[in-house]
């Protein structure tokens, strides 16, 4: 039966779209055919923008107050950005724009537009993953994960703004990045290790 | 977060003219901003956003330097110029707020932030500054943080900014521009005492905005610092931080500009530490003894009391570090 090959991922995501708003008889169609996964509600304020993430341009309709958080989360099913403390000082929503490491959660959504958005989705290069991917798994850079793409998507803009010269640099230009779990020095053997190899070790 | 209208302007005066609606915020890096409209603390009608302003310069010259209101703290810490001729800027930034945030930040919002007093920021508490009128829960309450300098009877909340504290040690000035046209304010008259009007922190009329950061030139025998003393290594924000600049003469200190932060209603010059400081010997016991009368006309209250000798032992440090 199709239903029962519903994946997690999937079945969080239509759980999530009825939390945004309208219920629905049968959250498992909606599995099995994402097309039909109702949006968050059409409000009369909703302005029609277009972001481009991960390189490809989308148009996606919000409310001026909808962060890039709720964006990429609710609006384009980006899920691997994710919500921690939604006020900037957690740093599990960390995304690049145009080549910057920003606080998704503290960004209106409206005034990304014309700019270049980066997730964690759009780090690997298929089927290789991004080295920093790649060494915090190797390094076990994570228990729970929740904070991970953030960690990642930091580590990775560290690395090229040529701050991972020590741990100590490190660990104080990775402290908008709280890992729960403590796993920080995993994720400190896991930067130096991607730095090493990205050739950026000064 | 409640709802609003977003306009961006193409120009200066069209932003200027758009903030003279009713309930209107300007917003810029918004790091500030948003987490106070998440948090109901501040629910404008209307932002808008003068981001596309062209008030993102550095410039630098025979006369001193001009820091636009929108260069974002990453970009001005990283400045090669800032660095070499005010080290303690650059200081001051890279101890504030994390990457993330110092990438979105700007330096006109920096100066405006608000305060970190708990109670201001939850709607639930009553506070003098977000409701004149409903009283201060912190003077009796949770005030570990909160100042021993400047407070009144109505409010004891502290000034959070890093940047503020470095530019005041500078003698900084700031360009605002408003309907009526430009004017310039030294730092130290644009911050108010909170006396029985704490919703009132600055000179800034309504509608006016900071289009730029005014620093003198920068002498030749100039040597600066600053020390931040916090509750956890980095991302956090001061328990007591002082900023100096000293010009020295030989093994005396000529002159010295001392502002402390963390421990002030506003970014706090200390007058009586650089009259103590002027013409002494560049000595650790003549520093210490400056150093010492940092705590005249604080009011500690029962918590806080710890950020005398706290401030005393940063301003010894950065004073120790700068003519080292």
């Amino acid at each position: 039966m199709a239903e029962l090959e519903v994946t997690r991922r999937r079945f969080l995501g239509a759980s999530a779209a009825t939390a945004g708003g309208v219920v629905a008889a049968n959250r498992l169609a909606w599995a099995a055919d994402p097309a039909a996964q109702p949006g968050p509600v059409r409000t009369p304020d909703m302005i029609d923008i277009v972001l481009e993430v991960n390189g490809r341009r989308q148009a996606v309709t919000v409310e001026p107050r909808t962060n890039l958080l709720d964006a990429l989360r609710e609006h384009l099913s980006l899920t691997g950005t994710k919500k921690g403390c939604d006020r900037g000082s957690c740093g599990a929503c960390t995304v690049h724009i145009d080549g910057r490491r920003v606080n998704s959660c503290l960004t209106l959504a409206a005034r990304c537009e014309g700019k270049a958005i980066t997730t964690i989705e759009g780090l690997a290069r298929d089927p290789e993953l991004h080295p920093v991917q790649a060494a915090f798994i190797a390094h076990d850079g994570f228990q729970c994960g929740y904070c991970t793409p953030g960690q990642i998507m930091s580590a990775v803009a560290l690395i090229e703004e040529g701050r991972a010269v020590s741990d100590d640099a490190i660990r104080e230009w990775m402290s908008g990045n709280l890992c729960r779990c403590g796993a920080y020095p995993n994720i400190v053997a896991a930067i130096k290790d991607a730095t090493r190899n990205s050739g950026q070790e000064s | 977060m409640e709802a609003f209208t977003i306009a961006a302007p193409r120009d200066l005066d069209a932003a200027l003219a758009a903030a003279q609606q009713g309930d209107a915020k300007f917003i810029a890096g918004g790091t500030d901003l948003m987490q106070l409209m998440k948090d109901f603390v501040e629910r404008p009608k209307r932002l808008v956003d003068i981001d596309g302003l062209p008030l993102d310069g550095v410039t630098i010259g025979a006369d001193g330097a001009r820091i636009g209101a929108l260069v974002r703290m990453a970009d001005l810490a990283d400045h090669a110029e800032i660095r070499r001729q005010y080290p303690v800027v650059a200081e001051a930034l890279l101890a504030s707020a994390s990457p993330q945030v110092r990438n979105m930040a700007t330096i006109g919002g920096n100066l405006l932030q608000r305060t970190r007093c708990g109670y201001f920021r939850d709607v639930g508490s009553p506070c003098n500054k977000r409701e004149p009128g409903t009283g201060c829960p912190a003077i009796r309450g949770d005030h570990r943080r909160l100042a021993i300098l400047g407070g009144s009877d109505y409010c004891i909340a502290t000034n959070p900014s890093d940047l503020a504290v470095a530019l005041l040690a500078l003698d900084a000035s700031v360009e605002l521009r408003g309907p009526g046209g430009t004017r310039v304010v030294p730092l130290n008259d644009f911050y108010l005492l909170p006396g029985d009007t704490p919703q009132r922190e600055t000179v800034l009329a309504p509608g006016e905005l900071i289009t730029a950061v005014l620093l003198p030139s920068a002498g030749a025998d100039r040597r600066s610092h600053y020390v931040k003393l916090r509750d956890r290594a980095s991302f956090e924000f001061a328990l007591v931080s002082a900023a100096i600049v000293v010009d020295r003469a030989g093994d005396r200190i000529r002159n010295a500009r001392v502002a402390v932060g963390g421990v002030g209603t506003k970014p706090w010059r200390l007058p009586q530490v650089e009259a103590a400081l002027s013409g002494a010997p560049a000595t650790r016991e003549a520093i210490a003894e400056a150093a010492a009368r940092a705590g005249d006309g604080a009011h500690p209250l029962p918590e806080n009391g710890f950020k005398i000798p706290l401030m005393q032992r940063a301003l010894t440090r950065a004073l120790l570090t700068a003519i080292a």
